[in-house]
């Protein structure tokens, strides 16, 4: 190893960052752990109760380094509970954990800790940075495929890159959670957070967005604009959804369109959901350089979901073959055409 | 070595209260509520150290009520006194100031009460107490120094309001904060409820009182075997008790020239964090405050990025209150106080205590120099 870093660890109380820390450390590099206290009271469930703030602290206290907690509620109403609330009350898909990575960690925390003389900050992302001989990053998927999370960094250009580690990036889950075990992590066991953080499991997000907007019936039209039923809330419906719109005559029947100005939802087949390609609002590079004209790329709409074949358009994605319209809102993410592995940029469906 | 500068959210433990506390926690450790001799010895050590607290809090043994600790004591004045008044049919109404501690705050909005504001120095608005009471009004809470800016107020002037307006009411002062440095057997005098914490005049934590003037109607929030005459019931913490007598002893022994050093160390300090930057503001410039606490807000800076810069320099310094997480939550008492967020969030808060030093302080100021200028030279850059 070159000399030791000063690194900002972000601790979320989860087995991941836990590890980056604990890796860190190993590796001879001057830790400090940091949780950002994002949202709500002692009660609150997700990604910043008390719990895991605790939980944050008690494998600080393991690891033998300081932890502090940094107070940016303010940013996180403003940046992303704002957005989510409303994307929904447009009917798009909000993406709150990319707008909290690309305004709260890799921004507000990336910015602070470069103030307090850090030399980079360390998150338990599953993703992988690599430094090229020109000294050039780029962004690779995570090494365990089943728990990459390259989609959800994908914002990260040159700057950030920089000066970020994703030290998990190289591990599997099952390895991360081995070595956590066999540090006596008390997160190692800790079951992974699934949900929306702000959004409680009792509530649900039918209670968090009714205390904040006005959720309307809908009507369900069929492609020919026959009213074929109704829908408790057009708000809270997806593009691409199937729960609750099905028909009497037994085909499934997806949402291909949503209109909460009229209060419609437009269902179709599964064919009527496909679309040639779709347009991407402000798309970002990870080197700062789109691709060329007609590229082939790979694409991918959702964290989880299936990169496929596709060409830059310049203004968006045309798919090789007839895809699932991703909906409004969704982030497309593209990734290089040759592996696959490489985090090219992104930006929002239109 | 720390520069300890947060003597505000707890200060050493006395070397005489902990020679005091010793006995209680090793050979002597009865229980006093018992018969037998082991009782009787550890039902002295209590009531002597009820006599010892009596005197220095301005009022008979037999008022002293002791707590686990501060926040217990105002939470056991509001709703006792709510309580008791409700139960006597009489009016019940709770009213406290915009900047009180917590334990005031949340335990007066827990029985629907209201708040009455400040004015920028955190000096209680007596015409917004005026219209802010009434008949209806049974318990008015209003602290003798508050804990974040120190600001002390007149509640000889709060409790010729509350005669005038609401005859009902009875005052209640939390003294948690002014109990170390002022002398509140004569300025809680007008108050009929007073709360004191042990450890910030260097008692143990975990224990403190209330003081319930006679005639007060009050009703016990923790029930069971009815000590403290049925006010607080549980197990007496004797050797708690005996340390904060002996510690309250020994701060009103030297209090006058305790703090007479500690204002003047306290101004060293403040100049010299002026002399080193611009653009700092002290709070409640205007108000009478207490010696020793230093609590300014610096141009441009955020709180949270200087108390770690301080920490890493050594310095134990601090800002405003901390919610369950451990997040610097945003001071309610500076809002009160009208400044703007971005002014509440650039504050700090370095507090003095007994075993502060001139080299404490020439370390803290010199750090705190460094420290805001290295943030201002590194605005974050973001984006």
């Amino acid at each position: 190893m070159s000399r030791p870093l000063r690194v900002l660890a972000a601790l979320s109380g989860g087995v991941d960052s836990s590890v980056a820390a604990a890796l860190l450390l190993d590796a001879g590099h001057d830790v400090v752990g940091v949780t950002m206290k994002l949202w709500g009271g002692a009660q609150d469930s997700g990604c910043c109760s008390v719990g895991d703030v605790e939980d944050a602290r008690r494998v600080a206290q393991q690891l033998g380094i300081d932890h502090h907690v940094f107070n940016f509620t303010d940013d996180f109403a403003v940046r992303v509970v704002t957005p989510y609330v409303d994307d929904h009350a447009a009917g798009r898909t909000p993406n709150p954990c990319i707008e909290c990575n690309r305004h709260l960690k890799f921004d507000r925390l990336l910015a602070r800790a470069g103030q307090l003389g850090f030399d980079t900050l360390a998150t338990g992302h599953h993703a992988r940075v690599v430094t090229d001989p020109d000294g050039r990053r780029r962004l690779l998927r995570g090494v365990d495929r089943a728990k990459d999370q390259s989609y959800v960094v994908h914002m990260l250009g040159q700057g950030p890159l920089s000066r970020v580690l994703l030290p998990v990036g190289e591990l599997t889950k099952a390895e991360v959670r081995h070595r956590a075990s066999a540090l006596g992590l008390r997160t190692a066991r800790k079951p992974e957070s699934q949900d929306t953080c702000f959004i409680t499991a009792e509530g649900g997000r039918e209670a968090f967005l009714g205390g904040r907007i006005a959720l309307r019936p809908g009507r369900v039209l069929d492609r020919s604009g026959a009213t074929v039923g109704s829908v408790p809330a057009v708000e809270l419906v997806t593009v691409g959804q199937r729960r609750g719109l099905a028909g009497g005559g037994g085909a499934r029947r997806y949402a291909v369109a949503v209109d909460v100005g009229a209060g419609t939802v437009t269902v179709g087949n599964r064919d009527d959901l496909c679309c040639e390609g779709v347009a991407v609002r402000d798309p970002g590079w990870v080197s700062g350089r789109a691709p060329s004209r007609g590229a082939p790329v790979l694409v991918q709409c959702s964290a989880h979901g299936r990169a496929v074949p596709a060409r830059w358009e310049g203004d968006g994605v045309s798919f090789v073959r007839p895809e699932r319209r991703p909906a409004p809102g969704q982030a497309v993410v593209v990734y290089d055409s040759d592996t696959g592995e490489e985090v090219l940029g992104g930006g929002t469906a239109a | 070595m720390a520069v300890y500068l947060d003597h505000a959210a707890t200060t050493p433990v006395r070397p005489e209260a902990f020679e005091a506390m010793r006995p209680w926690l090793t050979s002597a450790f009865g229980n006093p509520s018992g018969g037998h001799r082991m009782a009787r010895a550890a039902r002295r050590a209590v009531d002597e150290a009820r006599d010892d607290v009596a005197v220095a809090l301005g009022c008979e043994p037999g008022e002293v009520v002791f707590t686990g600790g501060g926040t217990e004591a105002d939470n056991l004045a509001v709703a006792g006194v709510v309580a008791g008044a409700r139960s006597a049919g009489r009016p019940w109404g709770a009213v406290c100031s915009a900047i009180e501690h917590h334990a005031v705050l949340r335990a007066v909005e827990a029985v629907d009460g209201r708040l009455v504001g400040v004015d920028a120095d955190g000096v209680l608005d007596l015409g917004a107490l005026a219209s802010g009471i009434g008949p209806a009004t049974g318990l008015v809470s209003v602290m003798l120094a508050n804990n974040e800016v120190g600001t002390i107020q007149d509640l000889g002037a709060v409790a010729e309001v509350i005669a005038a307006r609401a005859p009902a009411a009875v005052l209640h002062t939390d003294a948690v904060q002014a109990a170390p440095w002022l002398d509140v057997a004569t300025l809680a005098r007008p108050a009929r409820l007073m709360s004191v914490a042990a450890h910030k005049f260097g008692g143990p934590q975990g224990v403190g009182a209330l003081v319930v003037r006679s005639g007060v109607r009050l009703e016990p929030v923790l029930r069971g075997g009815g000590q403290e005459r049925e006010r607080r019931s549980g197990t007496h913490n004797v050797a708690g008790i005996v340390g904060m007598a002996a510690a309250l002893r020994a701060a009103v022994a030297d209090r006058d020239t305790s703090a007479a050093r500690v204002v003047a160390l306290r101004d060293r300090l403040v100049h010299a964090v002026r002399d080193g930057l611009d653009g700092v503001e002290q709070t409640a410039a205007g108000a009478p405050r207490l010696p020793n606490i230093a609590h300014l807000c610096l141009e441009g800076i955020e709180s949270e990025s200087l108390l770690m810069l301080l920490d890493s320099a050594g310095i134990c310094a601090a800002a405003g209150s901390s919610c369950a997480s451990g997040a610097l939550e945003r001071s309610h008492v500076l809002a009160a106080m009208g400044l703007s967020r971005q002014q509440a969030q650039s504050a700090v808060r370095l507090s003095l205590g007994p075993t502060t030093t001139v080299s404490d302080v020439d370390t803290a100021a010199a750090a705190l120099v460094a420290a805001v200028r290295r943030l201002r030279s590194r605005a974050p850059a973001r984006g």
